[in-house]
């Protein structure tokens, strides 16, 4: 779109950039060229932003396409069509796919079909070990070279220390971060759910804490000894949040993310509202949603900005998949459509501070992934950059997952109310989605 | 269609107006007071069916009710089978091998093919927390929880309540104590809630592997005490309950092994001496005779061990009839 556009009258809040303000932002040529008071743009098209905040698109480290080898719980067009209208302009797709992106082949027929099907911009994380296996490292630096922008096993944690430790030092050579599940599957046994209060009324298997503990300050250690880069993938105990800031205190390369769902919700969740037990399976993620000491610790750490960013783990599944027993569930939750207003509504209960959870959702990521280096003005509103997202923070709204975008409808918000609401997106410089801002 | 006619064949203690209104019976957690002494009144009235030459009624006939077995069972099958045909209804027992993942075909589906054949109530084991509740989401069937993984096990409660009120009349202020792997029992879970609503003092014992941190209610019903020092908690205690431990525990690490936990945890002479006089002695069974329960105990004079297996039949007599009338009014 060579056009103009102007998005005025909205509060613009581009964090990267230190702007809280009420102005107008203009595209042209497929990119923003002007952020300023009342601009004029006679003749440009409008989207009325008054009321709305106005943002660099929101980039998500961590979130599953399921595509390919998965296509029943979702594709690369229906899952990035739900991140467009979550306000997510850049996601970065998560290795658990079959095949697995383990060798640059695997990856270059990845990026074939991304240019082919996707609506935003997807980055490929490649696998740390072949097959996800855990047992041989992949070729790390030919992923690199073939436009991994990091490594993960994704669900599986690398459960072998000295394999953690060698690819620590090899992606650290060739300067991107491991990205890991950190968790003791040993510890978690046949866990489901978090252990402790509500698995103990339940009768299921829990997956203590000590296990998500354990790992990250194992994987803390074998950083320090590296001087590689290690991101911790969606922390949710208190002591993990700890763990970060000590380790940030230190001065060693570690950052971490944390999802919507353990920001709103609480092991709970699997108990359900009512007073029988609702074994909600849409409720089983991993990591388990845990107690609400922990969930207020996951605020503190975002308000606090230890926590880097907010990453959905977006993960479709199809209804056969979660419509069982719960010890045979599949862990995960459609989250690209709620993320916004689940934030939205922990920062209008006073718990979350707003302009923090914007940078944990633009210029974080990017600190986090290296990403500016690859994509001029990424997670800014700076000249140049070509996703901004439009959102009206006070819109309440309930969740009904028959309107998701996204393949999977396994949320356990469905009939919950949130707060924020997407208005306008524009992706890669293009007017992409807009139900009903724009004026000619 | 069920037949409810009969309802004089069964006694006049029957004749105040019926409060039951539940489809399922899936836990003990949410039932009311009132519900329990309901459940009791009726099942005392079932006992003394039980006590006639002709132990039998029709009360149930035209009802069909199916027995639906993921998991091994010969006791508690046999007494809802038994408890079934003592009111004249029609059983059907399906035993579905292994789990329903793997048969190929969902509980959803299973659960749907038996109320499209006519099957009025469902009595349901499986060997996964939770299962019956999603059983009894998706039919109409009336769903009875006959045991699901280590969450609950509503009927074995309820009749070890019986038991107890049979022996000592209130349970208000009464000790129990339950002993044995206590983090893996339905039995103990369902036991608490009846025993709670019942006002007794509840304490659970074990090694401190097979313990909850605690066992709270969801609503106001309070908790009960954990403690891993079973010489200390009989002290005083009215009821002794010992679990059934299973033989993996030790497998999995969770105990050193079995002489160890015989020789904190067994149910034996000496420890019952430490509690209340006449303390009954109970086991939801099959016993390991020697490991969670010494034989003296198991069969000495205090022990109502025997009582619990044909006070089930009543009380499951008592739930099947409840509900079952609940369904056609």
């Amino acid at each position: 779109m060579t056009g103009q556009l102007l998005i005025a009258g909205g509060r613009v809040i581009d964090p990267a950039n230190g702007v809280d303000g009420k102005l107008d932002v203009l595209i042209e040529g497929g990119a923003v060229a002007a952020v300023g008071a009342a601009l004029s743009a006679p003749g440009a098209r409008r989207v009325d932003a008054h009321g709305c905040i106005v943002t660099p698109g929101f980039i998500d480290l961590h979130a599953h396409l399921r595509e390919p080898g998965f296509e029943q719980k979702g594709t690369i067009a229906t899952e990035t069509l739900a991140a467009l209208r979550g306000g997510f302009t850049t996601v970065c797709a998560m290795p658990n796919t079959m095949p697995a992106p383990d060798s640059a082949p695997v990856v270059a027929a990845l990026l074939e079909r991304i240019a082919r099907d996707a609506v935003v911009r997807v980055l490929p994380i490649g696998c740390v070990t072949r097959r996800r296996e855990g047992h041989e490292l992949a070729d790390l630096a030919e992923l690199a070279a073939a436009g991994c922008i990091a490594f993960s096993d994704d669900g599986s944690p690398v459960a072998d220390g000295r394999l953690m430790r060698n690819a620590l030092a090899l992606a650290g050579a060739v300067g991107l971060p491991i990205s890991e599940h950190s968790d003791d599957p040993v510890l978690n046994g046949d866990g489901v759910m978090h252990e402790g209060r509500v698995s103990e009324r339940l009768g299921l298997a829990g997956q203590p804490a000590a296990a998500e503990i354990a790992a990250i300050a194992r994987n803390i250690a074998l950083c320090e000894t590296t001087g590689g880069r290690l991101h911790i993938a969606h922390v949710s105990t208190a002591r993990s949040v700890e763990l970060v800031a000590d380790a940030k205190a230190r001065g060693l390369a570690v950052t971490c993310e944390v999802t919507p769902s353990h920001l709103l919700l609480t092991e709970d969740a699997v108990f359900g509202p009512g007073p029988e037990p609702a074994y909600d399976t849409n409720a089983r993620i991993n990591p388990p949603l845990r107690t609400e000491a922990d969930r207020r610790a996951l605020l503190r750490g975002v308000n606090d900005g230890v926590i880097d960013a907010i990453a959905t783990d977006h993960a479709p599944h199809a209804r056969e998949d979660k419509l069982c027993e719960f010890d045979f569930a599949a862990p995960g939750i459609s989250c690209f459509e709620t993320a916004l207003g689940s934030i939205g509504l922990v920062v209008s209960r006073g718990e979350l501070d707003f302009a923090r959870a914007l940078a944990a959702l633009t210029s974080g990521p990017v600190r986090v992934f290296g990403l500016a280096a690859r994509v001029p003005g990424i997670g800014t509103l700076s000249v140049g950059a070509r996703d901004v997202v439009v959102f009206d923070p006070e819109a309440r709204w309930t969740v009904d997952v028959a309107r998701f975008a996204s393949k999977g409808k396994n949320s356990p918000l469905q009939g919950h109310g949130l707060c924020g609401e997407i208005r306008a997106v524009v992706a890669g410089g293009r007017l992409a989605f807009a139900p009903e801002a724009v004026h000619a | 269609m069920l037949e409810v006619s009969e309802r004089q064949a069964i006694g006049d203690d029957l004749e105040q107006p019926a409060r039951w209104s539940r489809k399922d019976l899936l836990d003990t957690d949410t039932l009311t007071v009132a519900e329990i002494d309901l459940i009791m009144e009726t099942a005392e009235a079932m006992r003394e069916v039980r006590a006639r030459p002709i132990s039998k009624v029709a009360t149930l006939r035209g009802a069909t009710v199916v027995t639906l077995f993921y998991e091994q069972s010969t006791r508690t099958r046999a007494s809802f089978e038994v408890a079934a045909k003592a009111l004249g209804a029609d059983v059907v027992n399906l035993t579905a091998s292994g789990s329903s993942v793997e048969k190929g075909e969902s509980l959803i589906d299973t659960v749907r093919t038996l109320e499209a054949v006519g099957a009025d109530l469902v009595v349901m084991r499986h060997g996964h927390s939770g299962a019956p509740y999603l059983a009894a989401r998706n039919t109409t069937a009336g769903v009875i929880n006959g045991g699901d993984g280590t969450h609950a096990h509503p009927t074995q409660a309820l009749l070890d309540l019986f038991t107890m009120r049979r022996r000592l009349g209130s349970l208000d202020g009464r000790k129990v104590v339950i002993v044995g792997d206590v983090l893996h029992s339905r039995v103990a879970r369902s036991n608490v809630w009846t025993l709670l609503a019942s006002g007794a003092e509840v304490v659970l014992c074990g090694p401190a592997t097979l313990l909850p941190r605690s066992l709270e209610s969801h609503g106001e019903r309070g908790s009960c005490t954990v403690s891993a020092n079973f010489d200390q908690a009989i002290e005083d205690a009215d009821v002794v309950m010992a679990l059934r431990i299973q033989k993996e525990r030790q497998a999995s690490g969770l105990i050193p092994s079995l002489r160890e936990y015989i020789s904190g945890y067994q149910v034996n002479g000496t420890r019952l001496e430490r509690a209340k006089p006449g303390a009954l002695v109970m086991h939801p069974g099959p016993m390991n005779e020697g490991i969670e329960i010494a034989p003296e105990v198991a069969h000495g004079v205090t022990s109502v061990i025997e009582e619990q297996v044909a006070n089930g039949v009543a009380v499951r007599m008592a739930v099947l009839y409840l509900m079952a009338t609940a369904r056609v009014q």
